[in-house]
């Protein structure tokens, strides 16, 4: 027989490895996108009309 | 299409979505990729370059991603593939199908920007062929399915090439040029060893239409092409003397593994009543693993001997000038 409340703590530490994971790859999406821009543009990131 | 596969199952781990991206097949095209980008010669801002090769991998990992989702019942007939994440029933087929669209899309954005937007779209191009060309159509329809869908294995270090340079010349296509006549080989050498588990799931691969002797033949035929076409970069001014010398040295090997394939019983039907026949057909079966085994080593030596080339500056023959 399986234990539910084993089960269940097994599916929340599941959870929280995906959770943990997916936040990761957002930041790591963010930092792409941030070191793209800067190393495109560079200086001229700040050289627009005000 | 893809079956509900619904049974108890363990909850889904984060490293069952990354197995999802087939990190194997991922380490490979950035290997190739790597190699077109270096092989360019371009100058490319470090930072953009491994920004390039890593959208290449996640777009590899996402039309993986969009197979292990349309593919999942055939996935559950074979014993090599049954244990992946969506026929173990351990992700849900829409979550595959998610993460494969995202990632194609985040990847192809992200190239775009990064790059050109002509890398971006032979990468886009690349995840479509994979996942809609080869995946939905071809795999399921003829036995050629490889054949014509290993375009989208053999594209990478072109879209590499792109990256660097905004351009895709013949040098680019060469590089194509080779893993595409290099995958019936090796595929089809995989088969012949493993023909029953295609068999087993309908998938028309050639041993199972066109039988064993049939597919042997034509490994002979496309390895009779393929190892001279390795060559052909000491003439365009791509390979230098080190990496003639490994084509050739490896090509010959290549060679004399698919005759060994080709004059052996690998795949076919072992005669129940004969003892000898038995041991010829699972001598075949070694013969067939080795040109498969050997066939990724060939390959793998080829792309690090060039991209070794470009990286220390040896000068290329260019023989033809």
């Amino acid at each position: 027989m399986s234990d539910p409340a084993h089960e269940s703590q097994a599916a929340t530490r599941a959870r929280r490895g995906r959770n943990i994971v997916l936040g990761l790859g957002l930041a790591l999406f963010v930092v792409l996108i941030f070191v793209v821009t800067i190393v495109k543009l560079g200086a001229s990131v700040l050289d627009r009309p005000l | 299409m893809t079956p509900s596969i619904s049974h108890e199952a363990a909850p889904a781990r984060w490293q069952d979505y990354v197995q999802l991206l087939k990190p194997r097949v991922m380490s490979l095209v950035v290997f190739t990729a790597l190699t077109g980008l270096v092989c360019a010669g371009a100058p490319v801002n470090p930072v953009l370059g491994a920004i390039s090769v890593l959208c290449i991998a996640i777009g590899a990992g996402a039309s993986g991603a969009l197979n292990m989702w349309y593919d999942a019942d055939i996935d559950a007939k074979m014993r090599r593939t049954r244990g992946r994440p969506v026929p173990a029933g351990r992700v849900q087929g829409a979550d595959a199908l998610t993460l494969g669209v995202v990632l194609s899309m985040f990847s192809v954005m992200v190239m775009g920007m990064a790059a050109n937007w002509l890398a971006a779209g032979l990468l886009a191009f690349t995840i479509l062929f994979y996942a809609v060309v080869y995946t939905m159509w071809l795999k399921r329809s003829t036995a050629q399915n490889i054949v014509i869908g290993g375009l989208a294995g053999a594209l990478p270090p072109v879209i590499g090439w792109a990256a660097a340079t905004g351009a895709t010349p013949l040098n680019a296509w060469l590089l194509c040029a080779i893993i595409f006549m290099w995958t019936p080989a090796h595929f089809w050498a995989l088969s012949l060893y493993t023909s029953e588990d295609y068999e087993k799931a309908g998938v028309p691969m050639m041993p199972v239409v066109a039988g064993a002797a049939s597919t042997r033949k034509q490994i002979l035929v496309y390895s009779l092409l393929f190892t001279p076409l390795c060559l052909v970069p000491a003439f365009t001014g791509l390979g230098g003397a080190t990496y003639l010398g490994v084509a050739a040295a490896g090509g010959l090997v290549f060679l004399i593994l698919a005759w060994r394939v080709f004059r052996s019983r690998a795949g076919d039907a072992p005669d129940a009543r004969n003892d000898a026949g038995l041991y010829d057909v699972k001598a075949g079966a070694k013969d067939a693993r080795n040109l498969f085994a050997f066939s990724i080593l060939y390959l793998t030596l080829l792309f690090a001997t060039l991209l070794g080339e470009h990286l220390l500056g040896a000068p290329a023959l260019d023989l033809l000038r």
